[in-house]
């Protein structure tokens, strides 16, 4: 499946991002693809699928939500979806989730930057984390 | 794109209010009060208006949510 190309758009602002190069065909749906994200999700109790890494996060969104885990204190994994095409595009499918970032815990879907914001505000993302680490 | 994202949110949501905003080009603002979300937790109202925009969210990459009952919007 082919994605249309917005280059430009990319040039203005680090949170849009488009398909690689024109020549570099991917199967956006392939099975592979889902397989290995559900073996990281798996794997990692406390997961960000993300734009750049918790040092340099390439998007604002992103970059909120490493803080606001960093600010917990807790440990925690990102993988960088620039890096790999397919991680990002099959993580929206994988989630049914239309944008990144993407927070996971033990396995389970959280929400995006709005929703951890929120959650991080009321106290139930703690609470959700020390369930995840507890089990 | 505005009168669409209101339009969607409208017949699929029937909110009480709505605030759509846009700032930085294509950066979206969503604040939509329903009664549509009583009793469903945070990720299941993002889902709610996600798949309400589903078109949308093809052009937009970045969109801001706030998704409260009147009675929690009264509150705030």
């Amino acid at each position: 499946m082919q994605r249309q190309h917005q280059q430009h758009a990319q040039l203005l602002h680090p949170c849009y991002s488009f398909a690689a190069d024109d020549d570099d065909v991917v199967d956006f749906s392939g099975a592979a693809t889902q397989e290995r994200i559900a073996a990281l999700v798996a794997d990692n109790p406390i997961l960000v699928f993300m734009k750049g890494n918790r040092m340099f996060p390439q998007c604002g969104y992103s970059g909120t939500v490493v803080q606001i885990l960093n600010q917990l204190g807790v440990p925690y994994e990102t993988v960088d979806v620039m890096a790999d095409d397919r991680i990002r595009e099959g993580v929206k499918d994988f989630s049914n989730w239309p944008t990144i970032p993407q927070l996971y815990l033990n396995g389970e879907f959280v929400g995006g930057a709005d929703i951890v914001i929120e959650l991080y505000q009321t106290g139930e993302l703690l609470e959700q984390i020390e369930i995840a680490a507890a089990s | 794109m505005q009168a669409a994202i209101e339009a969607k949110l409208t017949s699929a949501l029937a909110p009480t209010h709505l605030e759509v905003t846009c700032s930085d080009g294509n950066k979206w603002a969503v604040t939509v009060i329903s009664e549509a979300f009583q009793g469903k937790p945070l990720l299941a109202r993002h889902r709610l208006v996600n798949t309400a925009l589903a078109e949308e969210l093809e052009d937009i990459h970045a969109l801001s949510l706030k998704t409260k009952t009147p009675a929690e919007w009264e509150k705030s």
